[in-house]
C-alpha cells in the first residue's frame, strides 16, 4: 500500500516508543469501547427482552397469560425433535397460576437453504395456538412464503393438533396428506410440517415436565434473527 | 506531502476517487446491504461515522505511532470504532440492527477505511483528515443509497420501505409502493454485482466523454486493490 515513503517529520526512534504509542492507542480505544458498553448496556438489554416479548406475542395472544414470560422461561434439549444440538428456550404461559400455554423454539432442519427456526405456541390440550417463522434463509420471493408477512400459509397450522388431522394425513397434499403445500417451496413447507408433528408428539409426552421444570430466567435472548 | 485543499478532498471522496466506484473497495458490505434504500443508508451512515472517526484518531496520533506498528494500530482503532457503532445501533436502532446487524462488524473488513488511514490520515493534519473521512464516507454512503434505491425499485417494486426502522415510528408511511412482483434477480447477490457494474460503467462513460481520447481516470486506483 505504501508507495510514497511514509509520513511526516520526527518519527519516534526506538522500540519502546513504538510499544508506548501502541499501548496508548490501545488504552484510548479500550476506554472508548468500555464506556460505550456501560452507557448502552441497559438499553440494549431492554431492547432485547422487548424483542423477545414481541416475538412471543406474535404466537401467543397477551390475554392468554398473566405471568412474566421472561421469568418463566426454561431451556429444552431434544435434538431429534427440536432440531438443535443446543438447548433451546421455551416459555411457560400461565393464567391465575395454571398452565395456559407453552411457547417452544423449534428448528425445522431441512429447509431448501438450511434450517428454519420457529416459535410454536401450544395449549395444554395439545392444540397449536400459533406458529411463526423467526429465521430462515429460503429463497426470497419463493420460499419466504413461510413468513406470515408474505403469505397466510403458516397461519393454517393454528388449531391443528395430533388428531387434526390424524397421523397418516399429517403431511402435505402433494404427499397425500391434508396440509397445503407452498407451490415452488415444497421442501420448506415439508420440513416445517414434519417438525411441527414431531413437536406435538414431544409436547404430549413431556408436557408435565415442561410446566414443572424450575425456571431459568435472567438471560435475555436476542431473539432469533428475523 | 502537501495537503490538498478541502475542495479537492471532497471531490475525490464523492466522485474522482470514490471508494466504491473508483477504488472498488468495501465491496463486501456494499453488495450485501444495498438491497434496499433504508438498509443501504443505515450501513452507509455507520461506515461514514467509522471512517471519519478513524481518520481523526489516526491523524491525531500519527506522530506517536511508529511506522512498524502502524497497521495493527489502525486495525485497533477501526475495530474499536466499529464496536462502538455496533453497540450504539443496538441501543438506538434495534429493529434495524436485527436486519443489518450481521454486517456492522464487517465494516472492520472494509478496506476503504484502512486505505484512508494509511493513504491520507497518517500523512495529514486532523482537520483535512476529518474532511477526507467525511467525504469518503459520504461518497460510499451515497453509492449505497443509490444502489439500494435501484435494487429496491427493481427487485421489490417499492422505495423507502421500512423507513420507520431508521427514522422512528412516524416514518412508517414514507414508503412508496409501486406494485406487486419485482425482479427477484435484483435482490439477490448477482443483482448487486450487476447494479454496481452499471454504476461503474456509467461513471466511466461520463469520464470518457468529459475527456475524450483518454481512458477513464479510475483505472490506476482500481487496479491497486480488489480485496473486499
Amino acid at each position: 500500500m505504501t508507495r510514497e515513503s511514509a509520513v511526516e517529520p520526527r518519527r519516534p526512534a526506538s522500540w519502546w516508543q513504538a510499544v508506548a504509542g501502541l499501548a496508548l492507542l490501545a488504552l484510548l480505544a479500550g476506554g472508548l469501547v468500555t464506556s460505550t458498553e456501560r452507557w448502552t448496556r441497559e438499553r440494549i438489554e431492554g431492547n432485547q427482552s422487548l424483542q423477545t416479548l414481541r416475538q412471543l406475542n406474535r404466537v401467543l395472544p397477551p390475554d392468554l397469560y398473566d405471568n412474566d414470560l421472561h421469568v418463566d422461561r426454561i431451556e429444552l434439549l431434544a435434538p431429534q425433535v427440536l432440531g438443535s444440538r443446543e438447548p433451546l428456550p421455551a416459555w411457560r404461559a400461565r393464567l391465575d397460576g395454571r398452565p395456559s400455554a407453552a411457547v417452544l423454539t423449534v428448528v425445522a432442519p431441512n429447509g431448501y437453504n438450511g434450517p428454519i427456526s420457529m416459535l410454536v405456541a401450544l395449549r395444554p390440550d395439545g392444540r397449536i395456538i400459533g406458529v411463526r417463522v423467526t429465521g430462515h434463509k429460503e429463497t426470497p420471493g419463493i420460499g419466504d412464503a413461510i413468513e406470515d408477512t408474505r403469505s397466510d400459509w403458516i397461519l393454517g397450522f393454528s388449531g391443528r393438533s395430533l388428531q387434526q388431522p390424524p397421523e397418516h394425513r399429517w403431511r402435505l397434499t402433494v404427499d397425500g396428506g391434508d396440509i397445503d403445500h407452498i407451490s415452488g417451496a415444497s421442501m420448506s413447507s415439508r420440513t416445517i410440517t414434519s417438525a411441527l408433528r414431531r413437536t406435538l408428539v414431544y409436547f404430549a409426552a413431556n408436557q408435565e415436565q415442561i410446566f414443572a421444570a424450575p425456571a431459568m430466567p435472567g438471560t435475555t435472548d436476542a431473539g432469533p434473527a428475523p | 506531502m502537501n495537503t490538498p485543499g478541502y475542495r479537492d478532498i471532497v471531490g475525490a471522496g464523492l466522485w474522482w476517487n470514490n471508494p466504491g466506484m473508483a477504488q472498488l473497495l468495501g465491496l463486501c458490505p456494499l453488495l450485501a446491504v444495498s438491497r434496499s434504500l433504508v438498509t443501504g443508508l443505515a450501513l452507509g451512515l455507520a461506515t461514514l461515522a467509522v471512517v471519519a472517526a478513524t481518520n481523526v484518531l489516526v491523524s491525531a496520533t500519527r506522530r506517536l505511532v511508529h511506522p512498524h506498528v502502524r497497521l495493527p494500530a489502525y486495525v485497533l482503532v477501526i475495530a474499536s470504532f466499529v464496536t462502538t457503532v455496533d453497540l450504539l445501533f443496538q441501543a438506538i436502532w434495534f429493529d434495524l440492527y436485527l436486519r443489518i446487524g450481521l454486517f456492522i462488524p464487517l465494516i472492520v473488513t472494509n478496506c476503504a477505511i484502512l486505505g484512508r488511514a494509511e493513504a491520507f490520515a497518517s500523512r495529514h493534519p486532523v482537520m483535512p483528515s476529518l474532511v477526507d473521512g467525511l467525504a469518503q464516507g459520504t461518497g460510499f454512503a451515497l453509492l449505497l443509497v443509490a444502489m439500494g434505491s435501484v435494487r429496491e425499485v427493481v427487485g421489490q417494486r417499492s422505495l423507502l420501505a421500512d423507513a420507520q426502522l431508521l427514522f422512528g415510528p412516524g416514518a412508517g408511511d414514507w414508503g412508496i409502493h409501486l406494485g406487486e412482483g419485482g425482479l427477484l434477480l435484483a435482490t439477490l447477490p448477482p443483482g448487486a454485482f450487476i447494479v454496481l457494474a452499471l454504476f461503474v460503467a456509467g461513471r466511466n462513460a461520463l469520464l470518457a466523454r468529459r475527456r475524450p481520447g483518454r481512458a477513464p481516470a479510475s483505472s490506476g486506483a482500481a487496479s491497486e486493490s480488489t480485496s473486499p
